[in-house]
């Protein structure tokens, strides 16, 4: 009171913490500020809608066969019609029906074969990693000798021998194909295990399990959810080269792939037949690799 | 020197491993000799067949008999062909690594002056179409990249002659389709290693004394960019290798990528078995080499 009158001033107050942003919110910002993963996944994003809406978007059924209308070209060339706008192929099936159907093949393949493919690499990565040892030498002789074969040679002649089906192209891409997967987390691991927060939780008495759960998986993980973009896109091409080479999800499904073998003897008369497919597998091959380019920079935290 | 003697201990491995699946791969489907055989056979023939072949022996000793026989490079007859397995593959050889060979030498001259040029005119309009090409290559299906250059060269301009082998016209295409496949990924190393080179002190050092743009970037920089160029061009022969399965067919180029898909249509396993073992033998060769050569070219990875 004494000091009345005289203009205090306020002492210095720690200034309030701003509310700090959200993790996922800083994802968030850092992923649309650049409009190439928006457009990615915009393309996927349009892929799966028009999947799940095949049956409202047309009314054609995909393997009808009707050879009064066969070889039709699009509508805006001489001769097409509204009612088949994207053509006919050889036996008078709608071109635009069957892009859309195949489109469930595709994206089913790409999506299990990846879950299957991850489970197994994250799985046998860590093992390797964390144990070393005789555990890692089994584990990395085996990856070795599943990297010395060409992928697609694997999987051709497994799926030659099993029988092409929806489920064995799955099975197949996913068992062969889990070995990036392996081979990035067991270098991951052995990386982290050696880093102090782990070695504290050895000192503070956790077991194997809770370190591997807690603290080794969630570490993994961006860098796996990247590999796992790219596996989705090489899914998706392979089963459709697999199914180009007539090993793929059987005849009358519409595939994408098979659509371009069958209408490859068309080139020179009917060239939609073959083209048409492989621009819908652009397309969402093209917006996975967008949108995973996107992904790895907002996960890298160097990248701002 | 001991770790000369663990790679050699690995190829072994790896070498044992394949010839394990190729083994495999034929009884994946439980009795090889229907696989093998049209489906019309009488019962007598499908004993004979299988008395000749030996699949009526314990599967454990039909193991070690072809493990012996495939370290001394016998894979039995081809069904087709009436010849020894290996002398099929070894005769298609030739072909398919001018195929790989020139498309391997196509992507270089592709991807380095591309990645180059982008690594050093960042952010340009020019750079950005340089990664729209990436993308663009890293999501075609490599088939319909072949179908569309037949299309354009062969069908509509008639330059190119769109399938078989002989003059240096027939490698153009399916060349060049090879190259576009694998080419997106060299270029992306050669752009990133570039990038992180032209920040180093010593470029810094050679541009302040004057030197040209050019010397900095050609003589100082891109040669110690080279590393993981000559590595990844070297890892990519896998890759090539399947993709040839697929362009040859495309192309109808008589390589052994062509082969192994005829041989599995007409179920004549023992060549497929031949294919298999030789195409993975290529590959984890090379993965060997430039996994040494790696090492050697940089002393700061330890052997071991």
């Amino acid at each position: 009171m004494s000091n009345a009158g005289v203009q205090v001033s306020h002492p210095p107050v720690a200034e309030t913490p701003k509310q700090a942003v959200p993790e996922w919110k800083r994802m968030y910002r850092k992923f649309v500020k650049n409009p190439i993963g928006i457009i990615g996944l915009a393309m996927l994003l349009l892929i799966t809608l028009i999947s799940l809406a095949a049956p409202l978007l047309t009314s054609h059924d995909p393997i009808e066969v009707n050879l009064d209308n066969k070889l039709l070209p699009p509508v805006w060339q001489e001769g097409g019609t509204w009612g088949h706008w994207l053509g006919t192929d050889e036996v008078g099936r709608d071109v635009w029906a069957r892009l859309a159907y195949g489109s469930r093949v595709s994206l089913s393949v790409g999506f299990f074969a990846v879950v299957i493919s991850l489970t197994i690499g994250t799985a046998l990565g860590i093992l390797a990693g964390y144990f070393r040892g005789k555990t890692d030498f089994a584990i990395s002789t085996v990856i070795d000798i599943m990297m010395a074969f060409p992928f697609i040679l694997l999987a051709l002649a497994t799926i030659a021998v099993m029988g092409p089906s929806l489920l064995n192209m799955i099975l197949v891409l996913g068992l062969t194909d889990w070995t990036q997967y392996a081979r990035l987390v067991r270098g991951d691991v052995i990386n982290l295990r050696e880093q102090e927060f782990i070695q504290a939780g050895y000192a503070l008495g956790s077991k194997h399990g809770r370190i591997i759960g807690r603290h080794l998986l969630p570490n993994c993980l961006p860098s796996v959810i990247v590999l796992a973009t790219l596996a989705m896109a090489r899914a998706i091409l392979m089963e459709s080269s697999l199914s180009f080479l007539g090993l793929g999800v059987s005849s009358p499904t519409p595939s994408w792939g098979f659509m371009m073998s069958t209408g490859r003897p068309y080139i020179a008369t009917a060239w939609w037949l073959a083209t048409l497919p492989g621009i819908a597998i652009l397309i969402t091959v093209l917006g996975i690799n967008l949108a995973g380019d996107r992904i790895r920079d907002m996960l890298d935290p160097r990248v701002d | 020197m001991r770790g000369l003697i663990k790679q050699c201990l690995r190829i072994v491995l790896v070498l044992f491993g394949i010839s394990s699946i190729a083994f495999f791969l034929i009884h994946l489907s439980g009795d090889p000799v229907l696989l093998m055989l049209p489906p019309e056979a009488t019962q007598e023939e499908i004993e004979a067949f299988r008395h000749q072949m030996g699949f009526d022996k314990p599967l454990s000793e039909q193991y070690v008999s072809f493990l012996t026989q495939a370290a001394k490079g016998d894979f039995g007859q081809s069904l087709k062909f009436h010849q020894p397995s290996l002398d099929v593959v070894l005769e298609r050889i030739p072909a398919t690594l001018e195929l790989t060979l020139f498309a391997t030498l196509l992507s270089i001259v592709i991807a380095i002056p591309l990645g180059i040029y982008s690594a050093v005119n960042r952010n340009s309009l020019s750079e950005n179409l340089v990664t729209v090409a990436v993308f663009l290559g890293q999501s075609m299906p490599i088939f319909w990249t072949g179908i569309m250059l037949m299309l354009l060269f062969g069908v509509k301009l008639h330059w190119l002659p769109v399938s078989g082998r002989g003059s240096w016209e027939h490698l153009l295409m399916p060349a060049f389709t090879l190259a576009v496949w694998v080419a997106p990924t060299t270029l992306r190393i050669v752009r990133s290693s570039m990038l992180e080179v032209l920040q180093q002190d010593y470029i810094r050092t050679a541009r302040s004394k004057g030197l040209g743009e050019k010397v900095v970037i050609y003589k100082h920089a891109l040669k110690n960019a080279a590393i993981p160029i000559v590595t990844v061009v070297g890892f990519q022969i896998g890759k090539l290798l399947g993709g040839a399965v697929v362009t040859e067919t495309v192309f109808a180029w008589p390589g052994v990528g062509q082969l192994v898909v005829k041989a599995i249509y007409t179920a004549d396993y023992p060549l497929v078995q031949a294919c298999v073992v030789i195409l993975a033998l290529i590959v984890a060769t090379m993965n060997f080499g430039v996994d040494s050569m790696y090492r050697y070219l940089n002393p700061k990875i330890k052997s071991g």
